[in-house]
């Protein structure tokens, strides 16, 4: 993949986070708590669980069909950092030999359970965490970050952060083809350039940002960012978060999968 | 209202590199004022401007804006008053909305929220910008990046613009629309550019900076006309006088 392409493939998720759904609609606050929620419940099951997992999947699918979110796009960003959650697992089948029976006659290792276990872990937080920044606009996320009682330090750096990834995403974008311009070939492609490139760079963003400095200074910054208020919590957004807490609580501490299995066991005998 | 005076008394200026980039500058802008400063590459035009605010501190000088002399004391005071537009608008528009950028200035001022988005709309709607409000800048063209970022120095109701290469990447559409919006306010104007059409268009008076020294000051009937001022300073006649 060139780097144009993830410049724009940035760009999308960015894009996708300004639709109008009933999803992108809903108060930021109320969403990042159903998120942060539903990452703390997911992580606290034991090592070991697999089935009671997988109830949790309807959260993210649900988000994905109403907020319109393409599948593939999700798909591919969680494939893309999932070597991380399997390199961390990839071991745990020959560290932890011990047997463990899952259907009458079948067993496995336990480490295959575990590593199985990471990774449907990591694939239910990515894609809900990607899925937040897709239905909900960053400048909105950083509000309600701010209204939350994060700090204001930590809110501004990451409000300066959204601004200028795509600042400095161009910049380098530039500096990139004026290099495969000019390289005919594979010339100039080595580490050397390399360096000098990433060097280069450094110095612009420094200088950009003595820049910003002198604009904020020129607009009366004296320390604080100012903030504005601009979302107020309707019942919608208070309905929603509340079904996502009980819900996350009847799968966390009730054997969903089980009950259901029963019930359809139930039906067809 | 007549003390929204300009006034720099032998300003010079040294980089801590040693360069000196002003030396010994003395001018004096009057109330309603537009001038135009000119000059080659690197003659000082921006760092003239750095001391409009007091970004920069003079070296040895006096600036003077309004009743205020120029001192870290009184530099909040005078960034009220003077309001700066940038070369480069994403330099100037920091804030993830358009919105919140404009209203970063009146907020530091310590607005309640009803009187900032009376200002906010105000000024957007000033550069016809109203409805880019809830934009990020970088979903902006660049025309509507710099109109926005005039909106936001507008929006502090400054006394004084100063703005550097207003016109720099815009298109001739953008850039005529820029002139007829210049043409409307009654700010004094101190705009630094090599545009010379647009200084033209806009600017009574005209200062032409060579290596930190004044070496024109005058009328800008005078000074655009005159071709060996102009080519000494790495300039040439604009275009629309050009062509006769």
């Amino acid at each position: 993949m060139t780097f144009d392409e993830k410049y724009y493939n940035i760009g999308f998720i960015d894009q996708l986070s300004y639709n109008n759904t009933f999803v992108h609609r809903l108060d930021p606050r109320a969403k990042l708590i159903a998120t942060l929620l539903f990452l703390f419940t997911v992580i606290s099951f034991s090592k070991y669980e697999i089935a009671a997992l997988l109830p949790f999947f309807l959260y993210p699918v649900l988000l994905m069909t109403i907020g319109e979110i393409p599948f593939m796009f999700i798909f591919k960003k969680v494939i893309l950092v999932s070597p991380l959650a399997v390199f961390i697992g990839i071991f745990n089948p020959l560290l932890d030999p011990g047997q463990v029976s899952i259907f009458q006659g079948l067993t496995i290792s336990a480490g295959w359970l575990s590593f199985f276990s990471i990774l449907l872990k990591f694939t239910l937080t990515v894609s809900t965490a990607l899925l937040l920044i897709a239905t909900t606009s960053f400048p909105s996320v950083c509000h309600a970050l701010r209204q939350l009682r994060v700090p204001s330090l930590f809110v501004s750096q990451l409000s300066f952060l959204y601004r200028y990834i795509f600042v400095l995403m161009e910049e380098t974008m530039r500096i990139v083809r004026a290099r495969n311009m000019r390289s005919y070939g594979q010339h100039g492609k080595d580490i050397r350039t390399f360096t000098r490139i990433v060097g280069i760079l450094f110095i612009r963003t420094v200088e950009r940002a003595e820049r910003i400095y002198y604009a904020m200074l020129s607009r009366g910054f004296q320390g604080d960012m100012p903030s504005i208020k601009r979302f107020h919590i309707k019942t919608g957004d208070v309905i929603f978060a509340a079904s996502v807490a009980i819900f996350l609580y009847i799968f966390r501490f009730y054997p969903a999968t089980q009950i259901l299995g029963r019930f359809v066991q139930g039906v067809f005998s | 209202m007549s003390h929204h005076i300009v006034e720099f008394k032998n300003v010079s200026f040294l980089y801590p590199d040693g360069t000196e980039a002003l030396r010994d500058i003395s001018f004096r802008i009057t109330h309603g004022e537009s001038v135009g400063i000119i000059g080659a590459n690197g003659a000082g035009k921006s760092t003239l401007l750095m001391h409009m605010n007091g970004y920069l501190m003079p070296t040895s000088g006096t600036v003077n804006i309004g009743d205020l002399f120029l001192t870290r004391q009184t530099r909040q005071e005078i960034r009220r008053k003077v309001g700066v537009v940038f070369q480069n608008p994403d330099d100037q528009l920091f804030m993830p909305t358009v919105y919140e950028d404009v209203a970063f200035g009146p907020l530091n001022l310590g607005m309640d929220e009803t009187a900032v988005r009376e200002r906010v709309e105000y000024a957007l709607n000033l550069v016809s910008g109203l409805d880019l409000q809830n934009k990020p800048p970088h979903h902006l063209s660049c025309g509507q990046k710099s109109a926005v970022a005039i909106a936001s120095v507008i929006a502090v109701e400054p006394d004084i613009l100063a703005m550097d290469e207003p016109a720099a990447n815009l298109d001739p559409r953008s850039r005529r629309l820029l002139i007829n919006l210049l043409k409307t306010f009654e700010h004094s104007k101190i705009i630094a550019s090599h545009d010379l059409d647009l200084i033209m268009d806009v600017c009574h008076r005209c200062i032409v900076i060579k290596e930190g020294i004044v070496v024109a000051d005058g009328p800008v009937s005078d000074i655009l006309t005159n071709k060996k001022l102009l080519e000494e300073n790495h300039l040439e006649l604009p275009l629309s006088l050009q062509r006769s």
